[in-house]
C-alpha cells in the first residue's frame, strides 16, 4: 500500500494523543484525584488535546474532497471509519466537562461519579485507538492488516508513546516517578513484543495468484503467468496498490524502528530509572520513540499488500 | 432483483472494445465525466471503470491465453458499502447495483482498499470515487429499444462475450448460462457473494506430441550387425 505521510502522521500522534489522556484520567482514577495538581492537569490534558487534534486534522489531507468530510461520521454501523471519527468527535464535550469537573474540584464533593468519569475517559480514548486500529484490521482485501494484532498493536504502541510522554510531564512538572518506572517498562516491552508477534504473524502469504485467477478459470494447480495488464501507462490501482519496495530498504526501516524506535528508549529509560537521573535521557527517548513508531507505522503501509496485485502478476500477497 | 454480467472467457478476444465503449459511454453518463490525466503527455493515465487483463495458463502444450475482462462485481455483501463512512456509497435495495452519490463522497479510497477486484477508481480531477455504474442511465431508459437496453460492454462485444441479466430470475437467460457452464465467482473465499460469474475456459483438445522413442534391443542388436557386416 501506498503510505500517506497524512495517514501515518494521524495514527502515531493521535494514538500518543489519546493514550496520554486515557492515563491522565488512570492516575487520576488511581489517586482518588489528589496526586496531580490543576496546572500540571491542564498542562498535559492540553498537549494530549493539541496531539490527537493535530492528528485528525492531518488525517484530513488525503482526503480527495474534504468538504464532505463532515460526513465522515454518518455510516457509523457498518464502517469503523466513521465510528473512529464519531467517536473521537464527541470525545472533545466528554472531555471538556471531564476537565471543568477536574478544575472546580468537583471530585471532592461527587467522588464516586468522579472515579467513574475517570474510568470512562480512560475507556474511551482506548476505544478510539482501537476503532483507528480496526479501520485497517477490517479489510480482508489486505491480509497483513487483516489480523487481531493489528488494533493490539495500535493500542500499545499508543500507550508506549502516550505513557513515556506522561513520565517525561511529570518528571518536568516535578513530580515524583519513582512508582511508574516499572510500569514504563513493562509498557515499552508490551509494545515490542506485540509488534514482534505481529512481524511473525504476517511473514508467510496469504493468498497466491492461484487463488485469485484460477479460481475464476478454473484451472486449479496450474501455471498463471500475467502477459500483459492491459494499459500502457500507470492507473489509480497501480498509484495506490502497487507500491513496492526492495526488501533489503524495508529490512533496514524494520531494524531502525525496531532498535531506534523500541530498545534505544527502553535503554534510556532503564539508565534514568536506575543509573544517571536527566530529564533529557526521557526526552531523548521520547524523540527516538516517536521517530521510530513514525517508521513503524511507514512499515505498516509498505509492508501492506492488496489483493489487487494478484491480477496485476504478485504471485502473492 | 440482482443485475450483473457474465464474461465468457472462452469467448473473449480481449480487444478491449468494453472498455472503451464504457468509457465512451459513462463519460458522458450519470458518473461523468470520467477524466483523463495528461492525455497528450509523456504518461497518459485516467479514469477507466473496465480493465482487461491478460495471462498466459499453464504451460506448452497446453498452455493459453486467457483474456480477463474485470469491472465491478455489484457484490451482495458488498464490503465497499460497508466500510464507507459517509453513506456516499451504497447498493440499490431493488436491483442491486452498487453506485456512488459524488455529493455525498469524501474521497478518502477507503472503498478502493476494500475491494479485491479493484472496482474503484478515484477520479483525481473531480476528488470523488467512481465505479462501473451497470450502466443505470442506458438499461432503464424506455427510448431505447428494448434490445439496447444493456450496458454499453454488453452491447459493443463484437464476439458475445458478455452477458447481462437477472440473476434472480431462474429462467433469465443469465442464470440458465451461469448454472449450464459453471459460472465462477472470483476471490468467492473472501465471503463478498460478487454477483458477476466468469465461464471458464472449455479444455482445449489435447495436441498429441510425438516423441521419439528409445528403439528395443533388437533393433539395437539389427544395427550393430549390420555396421558389423558393413565394415
Amino acid at each position: 500500500m501506498h503510505p500517506a505521510f497524512s495517514v501515518i502522521f494521524f495514527t502515531v500522534t493521535s494514538g500518543a494523543g489519546y493514550a496520554l489522556m486515557g492515563l491522565l484520567a488512570l492516575l487520576n482514577f488511581l489517586y482518588l484525584g489528589m496526586l496531580i495538581d490543576k496546572s500540571t492537569f491542564f498542562i498535559i490534558s492540553s498537549i494530549s488535546v493539541i496531539l490527537f487534534t493535530i492528528g485528525l486534522v492531518s488525517s484530513t489531507f488525503h482526503l480527495a474532497n474534504p468538504k464532505n468530510a463532515w460526513r465522515a461520521f454518518m455510516r457509523f454501523r457498518t464502517s469503523w471509519l466513521a465510528r473512529e471519527g464519531l467517536l473521537a468527535i464527541i470525545f472533545y464535550p466528554i472531555l471538556f466537562l471531564y476537565l471543568y469537573f477536574v478544575f472546580i474540584d468537583y471530585q471532592i464533593e461527587n467522588f464516586m461519579f468522579m472515579q467513574m468519569y475517570s474510568c470512562f475517559i480512560l475507556f474511551l480514548s482506548l476505544l478510539i485507538i482501537y476503532c483507528t486500529g480496526m479501520i485497517y484490521a477490517c479489510l480482508k482485501t489486505i491480509p497483513q492488516w487483516n489480523t487481531f494484532w493489528t488494533p493490539v498493536n495500535y493500542i500499545t504502541i499508543g500507550l508506549f508513546l502516550g505513557s513515556l510522554l506522561l513520565f517525561l510531564l511529570l518528571i518536568l512538572n516535578n513530580y515524583n516517578v519513582e512508582q511508574y518506572k516499572l510500569h514504563l517498562i513493562v509498557i515499552i516491552i508490551t509494545a515490542l513484543t506485540t509488534k514482534l508477534i505481529y512481524y511473525f504473524n504476517i511473514r508467510s502469504p496469504k493468498h497466491n495468484i492461484g487463488q485469485a485467477t484460477n479460481a475464476a478459470i478454473k484451472l486449479k494447480n496450474t501455471s498463471v503467468r500475467l502477459l500483459d495488464v492491459g494499459h500502457t501507462g500507470g492507473t489509480f490501482l497501480t498509484d495506490e496498490f502497487g507500491f513496492k519496495v526492495k526488501e533489503k530498504k524495508l529490512l533496514r526501516i524494520k531494524l531502525f524502528s525496531i532498535f531506534c524506535g523500541f530498545f534505544a528508549p527502553l535503554i534510556l529509560i532503564c539508565i534514568y530509572c536506575y543509573l544517571y537521573e536527566d530529564v533529557l535521557l526521557c526526552f531523548f527517548a521520547f524523540i527516538l520513540a516517536f521517530l521510530g513508531m513514525i517508521a513503524e507505522r511507514w512499515l505498516f503501509f509498505a509492508q501492506a499488500k492488496h489483493v489487487v496485485n494478484l491480477y496485476h502478476g504478485s504471485q502473492n500477497v | 432483483m440482482k443485475l450483473g454480467l457474465i464474461v465468457d472467457l472462452d469467448k473473449c478476444v480481449g480487444c478491449n472494445a468494453c472498455a472503451i465503449a464504457c468509457k465512451q459511454w459513462n463519460t458522458s453518463g450519470t458518473s461523468g465525466s470520467l477524466s483523463d490525466y495528461r492525455p497528450y503527455g509523456p504518461d497518459p493515465s485516467g479514469v477507466f471503470f473496465n480493465r482487461i487483463r491478460h495471462y498466459e495458463v499453464d504451460s506448452y502444450p497446453n498452455n493459453k491465453t486467457v483474456h480477463f475482462p474485470m469491472s465491478c462485481m455489484h457484490c451482495e455483501e458488498a464490503a465497499c458499502v460497508t466500510v464507507c463512512p459517509t453513506g456516499a456509497s451504497y447498493k440499490r435495495e431493488e436491483d442491486g447495483i452498487v453506485l456512488v452519490d459524488p455529493e455525498k463522497c469524501m474521497g478518502c479510497n477507503y472503498c478502493a482498499w476494500a475491494c479485491p477486484y479493484g472496482a474503484r477508481e478515484l477520479d483525481r480531477e473531480e476528488g470523488v470515487m467512481k465505479k462501473c455504474t451497470l450502466c443505470v442511465d442506458r438499461i432503464y431508459d424506455e427510448n431505447l429499444p428494448e434490445s439496447e437496453r444493456k450496458p454499453a460492454c454488453v452491447m459493443t462485444c463484437p464476439t458475445t462475450a458478455r452477458y447481462f441479466g437477472d440473476f434472480d430470475d431462474p429462467n433469465s437467460e443469465v442464470s440458465k448460462i451461469s448454472s449450464q457452464r459453471e459460472g465462477q465467482e472470483l476471490f468467492s473465499e473472501l465471503g463478498y457473494k460478487p454477483v458477476n460469474k466468469y465461464l471458464s475456459p472449455r479444455k482445449k483438445v489435447e495436441i498429441k506430441q510425438h516423441e521419439v522413442k528409445e528403439p528395443d534391443l533388437v533393433k539395437k542388436v539389427k544395427d550393430w550387425v549390420n555396421k558389423v557386416v558393413e565394415l
